[in-house]
């Protein structure tokens, strides 16, 4: 039932990464690909209606991390106590420029909240790398379950870890970059005019930075992580994720030169969801590896009671079979290109 | 660590009281939305079309603090109340859990599809984008309603082999009566948020002879709604939750009441400042007998006050307990009378031209925002010294790793950042208010705009 649950949470990270990843990364690119007040309303309105329900599915998996592995929640929020509380505070910010940009029109306060919802988006998603590798580099815990990263040491990857090392921010730039093409990708398929054109050059551009950095990541992480190793070793039908990181991102430029906007997007998807996959088979069976293996947490060491686990996986089925159903209607409602020229809410009708 | 444990429930309290601001008029208007979107389907007039597009402007303002503030509280059960977390996840964490996958994600894709594809859905099915953005707000509400109820009165559960609490009942756990109770007290509460707030709006505009026609609709559709929740509001809810507390928490009744003797035929306290360190309350106004009474209903029953249980199972705040209690109860009889006048002067036709009952109106919109926050002030610190009533000390649950240094670090980050969405929040919904929900007749305010950036 632990393992079950693994599964499932995972599956809920890796659609808060695809959805989410997308409006994360067009927020990145927002500046760049977009210079007018029109071309910045069309990226606006690319993710207008969605971008709230993507975020949901942040809040969705961690309420159902906290309810499946209640050890995990209280030891792995209250160690990334500092990082998590700037997650929280980006997120309000950008949460707040897209809300708030719409409603007055002043040459001074479309700018601030573009350039917010930019700074910000470009934060997240190097936070939300960084914190990846903190999972899969392991962290300080000992023998109480706890442990408390201050935000750096030494940027080494010592006993004594800080939020940031080397380690930690290369897998940050890393997410930055696959977000950023991501998001792009995206951009590329709702618009049209000259931020299609931008976009797509810039997703191409970005392609060969990811693709460097994937392996140089990859490479780097089977050092840090010894179990990734042996996890594939032990299980070689685990190859199967890395191959579908491997294609989504050959995928990418093929579909990018021959200008198929939706398939490009959907091979992005197949890269993230390939590379999220990877890592969390890699550390299985531990929920969060420590520096020191003896404590790390396992799946079995963090589960809740078994009653809860089993009804729980009834209502979950259950509420995601509906969530696919709101989501599906959502995306079908708002198909196609953006038309933001007849009208100035920012938003497609 | 005292120092830490006072920081990390200061953080708290300050994070949930500032989000609570947000989700009492989401939770409000939503209802208020499908009465505007059934007044429009039913009569087929489009006036009641523009009225709710005005109100789903400010829904979305709303709506997205109310988000943007959620999300922490999520998180701190993790950051600040690890201890906590890691004992009661198991039950806790259902509810919680339920929330995202159940309410949130049918509350955002719905309100995407109300703000924004109106023309898209049509009539028919641009009323249901509002019924289901008031589903999922309202079942919102019950999933984190039911989770401290949970908190004030454990039901369905059982001690796991390392002392973490396991569910033993799911059905138990959503139908927890105090759940029931406290989930009706506390919709009530934002649905008397929402009607004073669209009331005040459409009394501005009538006093200041603008959008006169909303006006009407605005008051008359705050006033009709909101004197069914006032009274209802005091009972049967506000009644049924009294009595809970007196069985369940009966030192906490106590320390909301004022009590300090136990005695038979105890007096209602009206006014009266609580002297616990001398165990009296200073200039008291009591109703003799009335306490006995609405607790037993018996004038003469014997009522426990707070001598009648050891000093460490008091609430550790008593004073500010019981002026968050007499509050809340002052001004819910305060909305009973504005609302029960209101609708009598509305039912006499009197209403629109009443301009005393007006200001009146207009000028009680932070009122009910001030009652919903003492009540939940109320239930917390009611459950002191108990995190999980009965099982966990408050003390016990902060998490052991974050020190008061850091805690203090993200409490004042939180408050230079909410200063700011504060100011930010009243100035976008003046905005909206000053700019009105447009012209009687003829086109609505996004028309308006077109042409506007057409020229």
């Amino acid at each position: 039932m632990g393992t079950i649950w693994f599964c499932l949470v995972a599956i809920m990270i890796a659609m808060y990464v695809l959805l989410d990843g997308f409006d994360l990364g067009a927020g990145a690119i927002h500046l760049l690909v977009a210079k007018t007040d029109l071309e910045r309303r069309q990226v606006l309105a690319s993710i207008g209606p969605v971008w709230d329900g993507n975020e949901v599915w942040l809040i969705a998996a961690g309420g159902t991390l906290y309810f499946a592995f209640p050890a995990l929640y209280a030891s792995g929020f209250s160690g990334f106590y500092l990082p998590l509380m700037m997650v929280l505070w980006l997120l309000i910010l950008r949460g707040s420029s897209l809300e708030f940009r719409n409603h007055v029109k002043s040459a001074v306060w479309d700018p601030f909240w573009d350039f917010l919802f930019c700074a910000s988006s470009i934060l997240l998603a190097v936070f939300f790398g960084a914190a990846l590798a903190n999972v899969v580099r392991g962290v300080p815990l000992d023998a109480t379950g706890y442990f408390f990263e201050p935000l750096w040491t030494n940027f080494q990857l010592g006993e004594e870890t800080g939020i940031l090392d080397w380690y930690t921010i290369l897998v940050g730039v890393l997410a930055l970059l696959a977000l950023v093409m991501h998001g792009a990708l995206w951009v590329q398929l709702k618009t049209s005019g000259a931020v299609n054109d931008r976009a797509k050059r810039l997703a191409g551009h970005v392609w060969w930075g990811v693709v460097a950095l994937t392996a140089i990541v990859t490479a780097v992480t089977f050092q840090v992580q010894p179990q990734v190793k042996e996890n594939f070793v032990t299980w070689p039908l685990g190859f199967v994720l890395p191959l579908l990181a491997v294609a989504g991102l050959a995928g990418v430029a093929f579909e990018l030169r021959k200008h198929e906007e939706r398939k490009a997007f959907f091979a992005s998807c197949a890269y993230l969801a390939g590379m999220l996959t990877s890592v969390v088979f890699g550390v299985y069976p531990m929920v969060l590896p420590a520096r020191n293996p003896v404590y790390s947490l396992t799946v079995n060491g963090a589960k809740a009671g078994a009653y809860g686990l089993k009804v729980g996986v009834i209502w979950w089925i259950v509420g995601m079979i509906l969530a696919a159903g709101y989501f599906t209607f959502v995306y079908r409602s708002f198909a196609g290109k953006v038309e933001v020229e007849s009208d100035s809410n920012g938003h497609s009708y | 660590m005292n120092e830490a444990l006072n920081v990390h429930r200061l953080h708290f309290a300050f994070t949930i009281t500032f989000h609570y601001i947000f989700p009492q008029l989401t939770m409000g208007l939503a209802l208020l939305l499908v009465y505007l979107k059934t007044k429009a389907l039913r009569t087929g007039d489009e006036h009641y079309n523009r009225a709710a597009r005005f109100w789903a402007r400010i829904f979305g303002i709303n709506f997205a603090l109310g988000v943007v503030t959620g999300i922490p509280m999520e998180f701190q059960f993790g950051t600040n109340w690890a201890a906590f977390s890691k004992t009661a996840g198991g039950v806790i964490g259902q509810t919680l859990a339920m929330e995202g996958v159940f309410s949130f994600f049918l509350e955002s894709s719905f309100l995407g599809l109300f703000l924004f594809g109106e023309k898209k859905l049509g009539r028919v099915g641009h009323w249901w984008a509002a019924f289901l953005v008031w589903l999922g707000s309202w079942l919102s509400g019950f999933l984190i309603v039911a989770t401290d109820a949970w908190m004030q009165h454990p039901v369905a559960y059982r001690m796991g082999a390392n002392g973490e609490i396991e569910l033993a009942s799911f059905w138990g756990l959503l139908l927890n009566k105090w759940a029931i109770w406290q989930y009706a007290h506390t919709m009530l509460g934002a649905v008397q948020t929402g009607c004073f707030v669209m009331a005040a709006v459409g009394a501005f505009y009538l006093l200041t002879n603008r959008h006169e026609v909303y006006g009407r609709t605005f008051v008359k559709g705050g006033v009709l709604v909101g004197v069914v929740a006032a009274v209802l509001q005091l009972a049967p809810s506000g009644d049924a939750q009294g009595k809970m507390i007196a069985q369940n928490q009966p030192v906490t009744l106590a320390a909301m009441e004022g009590l300090f003797e136990t005695q038979e035929g105890a007096p209602l306290a009206i006014l009266g400042q609580p002297d616990v360190k001398n165990r009296k309350l200073d200039n008291p106004l009591v109703i003799p007998k009335m306490l006995s009474f609405l607790t037993y209903q018996k004038w003469g029953a014997n009522v426990r006050g707070l001598e009648a249980f050891p000093q460490d199972e008091w609430p550790d705040q008593i004073a500010l307990l019981y002026f968050s209690y007499h509050l809340m109860v002052g001004l819910g009889t305060i909305f009973i009378a504005v609302m029960v006048v209101a609708a009598f002067l509305l039912w006499r036709g009197k209403l629109y031209e009443s301009r005393w009952m007006l200001w009146i109106l207009m000028i009680g919109v932070p009122l009910p925002y001030i009652a919903n926050t003492a009540g939940w002030m109320t239930a917390e610190l009611g459950r002191q010294p108990w995190l999980i009533y009965g099982l966990m000390r408050t003390a016990q649950g902060v998490s052991p790793r974050v020190v008061a240094g850091n805690a203090w670090f993200t409490l004042i980050g939180f408050m230079g950042m909410y200063t700011v969405l504060g100011i930010l929040w009243l100035f976008l919904i003046y905005r909206e208010i000053e700019e009105g929900p447009g012209p009687d007749e003829g086109d609505s305010r996004i028309e308006a705009r077109i042409s506007v950036t057409a020229d």
